[in-house]
């Protein structure tokens, strides 16, 4: 009862709230990265077809039924295809539900198009980002609740990020939707988010966290069988956060990342996890195999090929997961098996087999064609006796009879596939081989440095009607000669006639196609993954901590910098008490002590007496002693103690030994003449030999060689206190 | 022949200086009256594990706990006293007697535990899990039993913060990752294969390796011999064991064998809890043996072993007396919060007065107190929280608060202790003032000195 009561109160602010705030969501029409190309270099990738309806419906479908009410669509990317498909579509049209386009043609990543939308400024409350290849059916009403809740406690809580348990092969670290093994690290009891890295290094066999993270909780939980939805509820801050931090491009790597890692203004992230409900993003090849099985599985219900939401489709669930449209072409002889959709007008012929697959709209498949796992899109041509295992197949692609696709093939629009019967080069019938892609377009060849930014420019669209018109020549007839000229080595990959560039998989080498595609993981790869990550931990015991080899790097660097300064100051005769304070600046920066300081002032006064002109190891003593009395002053302002004394001595030992071997010979010459000059006393000398005494054999070379010096000293000491 | 129990017991650790000499190593400290290796000996055997090596550091060390365990066990337990060298880690005393192993699985203990938790559960696990290595946490001390202590205590405990850090898997039953002493300071180092093998893994950091081990014998042997470098149980084997988990480089020998164990199931009859919680899990495939499962292909089956926890629940009481602040605080604790493990009955005033003690006029004995046999008190005198050991002799006036005087004590007129540790054969002269103090045994305090915060003791030829 007391619960609800409460819930009563705070629902008497909640609905004025709620008034003057309608539901915003931020929908991102471009996925700024290049796991699509080379599809994507044609058409945007919001608006490729997951199972005959593209991406973006079902991103908006599904903001709509959460109760959205005010979208904003950024298009970047093709942002007039994007826009001509929203105007042509009802979404322009449904009540209670405002889709507006934000163009912005600058915008190379998903930070820019926040910036666009912060300077538009339109976003009043909360809101809901999401990217247009989301498919989801979950409820927002929980995850908004929860998130608003933690903002009236903490206002730092920027966003709440949406996870899902996901399906993971146990072996290849990599769930099924392609992308990267995710590791998270969460704090059980608030659900903040503490650890995220979504591309850890393959080649090492742990991650680090760090230990703080645990200072004031009694335990975290870490995290591998999640996936990151991509469905992210934020407050206004973080599209402030994005302007402030102009670096920020990425929503994971930079936004993300920078958050968990910044302690300044602690802002916090949270999760929120589903559990009965869907969500998903399309992110390469394979979350698009992937994600279409869940659809025609009908884990994404409501949206479903049978369900109109977002077009007219007389399309029925049959059994065994067939969706068939009423009028279908089909051949009597033709065998259609499970989970597979056929779209509107399109003619199979006889004894053709199709299983697993999704066919679209206007296709003509011919007889004897087998297609299995494969994506066929609108108006493709498939003659006769072709194999299709696998493979994606964009609109308008014409494929010759007896042409064979491999797992892993990418068509993108308008390839012509042609198999010639005669003795060519390939030999009888073309095979495209595994993880092939081909388009009409060529591969750009300048890479960018940003891997993950697909640039906009204006061009596109020129190079578009350009290969359009390349597209039409070709399938004009105008074949052979013309052809062979221009492209003769993309003949010779296609078959004989047939039109387009192959790609080289370039993005993360040859190797990472596999991961990516649409094919299964053949099996030979999984046993090399395997095998890889199980060297990788034979021999993982911890050697060498990493933080040994911090520090002197920071000295060195410290040491450095004094010694520039020693210089400028010997060039330019700088008063000794001017140079005091420039050391004793460098000090405090660097943290350090006197003695850090005593030692490298004299490290930069033996660097420049060994820089100095010398024959012999004698006039080296000279250089170094005319230096040192030049400057005594300085020195012995930081040689107020025994400790900084015997510090110098045992910089002057490492210096013999490393970077200054010309001095070892004359150690003990020195060491004399540092006495006499009143530089280092005795009692230093003489500690620093009771230290040492102790020490390796290696490490008293230089007391050996000071031992008669240091006799005498004792001797003298001795005779000393007797006089007394 | 079923499970062995290897009791580390150490030898005059240099940590609890003065309160040990060559008379009183570690291992016989007196906690209630009661020498501390006495507790962790009659744990054992009420889980009917009776077959045990006490692993004695030093010579005069060994000497007197091999005298006190022949006197006090001979008829009870089937145990033997070795004496293994000195300094040579927990894993080197295993090492010295790794020859008189011969059970199947090896029980191991610190021989300065004083807990309630069953020895037996922890071997039960082991067995379930058919495990190499299982290992008891009880929750670190922060929000644990020692809650019960001064508040100056738990601010200490507080700011060195974590005694380990475990990852266990969301069962809780699976160690996957341990980090112990020097490990702390770094950042956590966490394998992949394992997390990902398991999913889920949650880091603790409110949990404590109460050095209490159950190995599998060959494995243990194996790892002993093969890492030779090894000195540490806590930090070197158990850290190896559950880093290899996945891609094990020990042999197991082949299947267990169900029909060797025939007389253990005898003894765990008794024990219906066990019973159930073994039902309980019988059915569960742990992540090992999915991960050794690998994929469809023709690989070569991995070899993983299992690294298992038994968690003590919260309310079980556990104690390791490493330090003088832990000798304070068990010795308090079994005479007060945790008094059902000194195994004596309390009187309705809470406190245990022997029979054969005198108390003199107006002298009270608080409640949480204990006074042993023989002991004689003068008037006025006022004990609150402590243990008084056997054959004192305490004058008149004397407030002792707080603290443990062991036996044979000579307490003159008018003394204050508070906070401190007064052992054997020590005097105290009249009106001497003590607080937070140990005095080493058979030390004299003259007449009227006052000390804080110092340690006494005889120096040592």
């Amino acid at each position: 009862m007391g619960a609800q009561k409460k819930g009563a109160s705070r629902a008497s602010e909640d609905p004025e709230e709620l008034a003057r705030l309608p539901l915003q969501a931020i929908l991102l029409a471009d996925s700024f990265t290049t796991k699509f190309r080379p599809i994507t270099l044609e058409r945007p990738k919001v608006l490729l077809p997951l199972v005959n309806a593209p991406m973006i419906s079902y991103t908006l479908a599904w903001l709509e039924s959460a109760g959205v009410e005010e979208v904003f669509v950024v298009c970047c990317a093709h942002s007039k295809q994007v826009i001509s498909y929203l105007e042509n579509s009802e979404w322009f049209s449904q009540p209670n539900f405002t889709v507006t386009t934000i163009e912005s043609h600058d915008s190379v990543s998903a930070g820019d198009a926040l910036r666009v939308i912060y300077e538009r400024n339109v976003i009043h409350g909360d809101f809901v980002l999401i990217s247009g290849d989301t498919v989801s059916n979950m409820s927002l009403t929980q995850v908004l609740q929860e998130h608003k809740e933690r903002r009236k406690k903490d206002s730092n809580a920027a966003m709440t990020i949406v996870i899902k348990r996901s399906k993971p092969s146990q072996i290849i670290h990599q769930c099924q939707l392609g992308t990267d093994v995710l590791f998270m690290a969460i704090d059980p009891n608030t659900k903040q988010l503490l650890y995220y890295e979504d591309n850890a290094d393959h080649a090492k066999g742990s991650i680090y966290i760090d230990k703080l993270l645990l200072a004031d909780k009694s335990s975290i939980s870490l995290h591998n069988d999640k996936q990151d939805c991509y469905i992210d509820i934020c407050s206004p801050e973080v599209l402030s956060l994005f302007t402030d931090n102009f670096d920020y491009h990425h929503l994971r790597c930079h936004f993300l990342k920078g958050l968990l890692v910044d302690d300044i203004m602690g802002y916090k992230i949270f999760t929120h996890e589903i559990h009965s409900t869907y969500a998903a993003r399309i992110d390469n090849f394979r979350s698009y195999d992937t994600i279409s099985r869940d659809i025609i599985q009908r884990w994404a219900y409501p949206l479903v090929p049978d369900v109109k939401f977002f077009r007219d489709s007389s399309t029925k669930l049959e059994r065994q997961g067939m969706y068939l449209v009423s009028e279908l072409g089909q051949s009597r002889s033709a065998q259609i098996g499970p989970f597979t959709v056929i779209g509107n007008g399109t003619k199979i012929g006889d004894n053709t087999k199709i299983s697993n697959s999704v066919i679209g709209d206007g296709c003509s498949i011919g007889p004897n064609v087998s297609i299995e796992g494969s994506y066929i899109w609108d108006n493709v041509t498939i003659e006769d006796g072709c194999k299709i295992r696998h493979a994606i197949v964009c609109d308008g692609v014409i494929m010759k009879s007896g042409a064979v696709l491999e797992p892993g093939v990418v068509l993108s629009f308008k390839v012509f596939l042609i198999l010639l019967f005669l003795q060519v080069v390939i030999g009888q019938q073309f095979i495209a081989p595994s993880y092939l892609m081909v388009s009409l377009l060529q591969q750009p060849i300048k890479q960018n440095s940003d891997e993950k930014l697909e640039y906009v420019d204006n061009s596109t669209g020129n190079a578009e009607i350009s290969s359009l018109t390349h597209a039409l020549d070709i399938s004009n007839g105008e074949i052979a000669n013309q052809q062979q000229e221009t492209q003769c080595w993309a003949t010779s990959e296609l078959g004989i006639g047939g039109a387009g560039y192959v790609w080289s998989i370039c993005e993360g080498g040859h190797d990472e196609g596999w991961r990516h595609s649409v094919a299964p993981i053949p099996t030979e790869k999984l046993a090399e993954v395997i095998q890889a990550a199980e060297d990788d931990h034979d021999g993982s015991l911890p050697t060498s901590d990493s933080d040994s080899d911090e520090e002197p790097r920071d000295d060195s660097y410290f040491e450095n910098e004094v010694e520039a300064t020693f210089l400028r100051a010997v060039d330019e005769n700088i008063k000794v008490e001017n140079v005091v304070l420039e050391v004793n600046s460098l000090r405090l920066s660097y943290n350090k002590q006197t003695a850090n300081c005593a030692g490298a002032v004299f490290y930069s006064m033996i660097k420049l007496a060994l820089e100095s002109p010398h024959n012999s190891a004698g006039e080296l003593v000279q250089a170094l002693m005319k230096v040192i009395t030049k400057w005594k002053g300085l020195l012995k302002y930081y040689l107020s103690d025994i400790d900084e004394e015997i510090e110098v001595i045992m910089k002057f030992e490492d210096m013999c030994l490393e970077s200054a071997k010309e001095f070892s010979p004359v150690f003990d010459k020195i060491l004399y003449q540092l006495y006499d000059h009143t530089i280092i006393r005795e009692e230093a000398i003489l500690r620093w030999d009771d230290e040492k005494r102790d020490a390796d054999a290696s490490d008293r070379i230089f007391v050996r060689q000071a031992e008669d010096f240091i006799q005498w000293l004792r001797e003298a000491s001795e005779e000393e206190d007797e006089e007394e | 022949m079923d499970f062995q129990v290897v009791v580390l017991a150490g030898g005059t650790s240099k940590k609890l200086v003065p309160l040990v000499s060559k008379e009183v190593p570690k291992a016989l400290l007196p906690v209630a009256n009661r020498p501390v290796i006495s507790y962790v000996l009659e744990l054992l055997e009420l889980s009917n594990l009776k077959d045990i090596i006490v692993a004695v550091e030093g010579k005069e060390a060994y000497d007197c706990v091999e005298h006190w365990i022949v006197e006090a066990y001979i008829d009870r337990l089937r145990i033997q006293v070795e004496r293994v060298p000195d300094d040579v880690g927990t894993a080197g005393a295993l090492r010295a007697v790794a020859h008189l192993l011969t059970a199947k699985d090896i029980l191991v203990v610190s021989g300065d535990i004083v807990s309630d938790v069953s020895p037996g559960a922890v071997a039960a696990a082991h067995r379930r899990h058919d495990a190499v290595v299982t290992t008891m946490l009880c929750s670190a001390p922060v929000s644990g039993p020692s809650d019960s202590g001064s508040s100056v205590t738990k601010d200490k405990a507080k700011k060195p913060g974590h005694y380990n850090r475990i990852g266990l898997d969301p069962t809780k039953q699976f160690l996957l990752y341990i980090a112990t002493g020097a490990e702390l300071e770094k950042d956590m180092r966490i394998q992949k294969n394992i997390l990902c093998a398991v999913g889920q893994m949650e880091i603790r950091s409110d949990l404590m390796d109460a050095h209490l081990y159950a190995f599998k014998r060959s494995v243990l042997q194996e790892v002993l011999n093969q890492k030779d470098k090894f000195q540490s149980l806590k930090q070197d084997v158990l850290p190896y064991l559950v880093r290899t988990q996945l891609a094990s480089e020990v042999v197991l020998n082949g299947v267990p064998q169900p029909e060797e164990n025939g007389n253990e199931k005898a003894s765990y009859q008794n024990n219906q809890e066990m019973l159930s919680q073994i039902l309980a899990n019988s059915s569960t495939s742990s992540f090992h043996e999915l991960h050794a499962l690998g994929p469809k292909c023709s690989l070569p089956v991995r070899r993983t072993h299992k690294c298992c926890v038994y968690i003590a629940s919260n309310s079980k009481y556990c104690m390791r007396l490493n330090s003088i602040q832990a000798f304070n605080d068990i010795n308090r604790d079994v005479i007060g919060d945790a008094s059902h493990l000194s195994g004596y009955s309390f009187s309705a005033h809470n406190n245990i007065i022997h029979p054969s003690a005198e108390l003199g006029s107006k002298t009270t004995v608080g409640p949480h107190c204990m006074l042993g046999e023989a002991s004689i008190m003068g008037d006025k005198c006022s004990v609150k929280r402590s243990v008084i050991g056997r054959h004192c002799r305490i004058g008149s006036n004397v407030k002792v608060v707080n603290s443990v005087v062991m036996n044979h004590v000579t307490i003159a007129d008018g003394c204050t202790i508070q906070n401190s540790v007064v052992c054997s054969n020590v005097q105290l002269q009249d009106r001497v003032v003590l607080k937070d103090c140990q005095v080493g045994a058979n030390f004299v305090v003259t007449t009227g000195s006052e000390c804080k915060g110092e340690a006494l003791a005889k120096k040592e030829k």
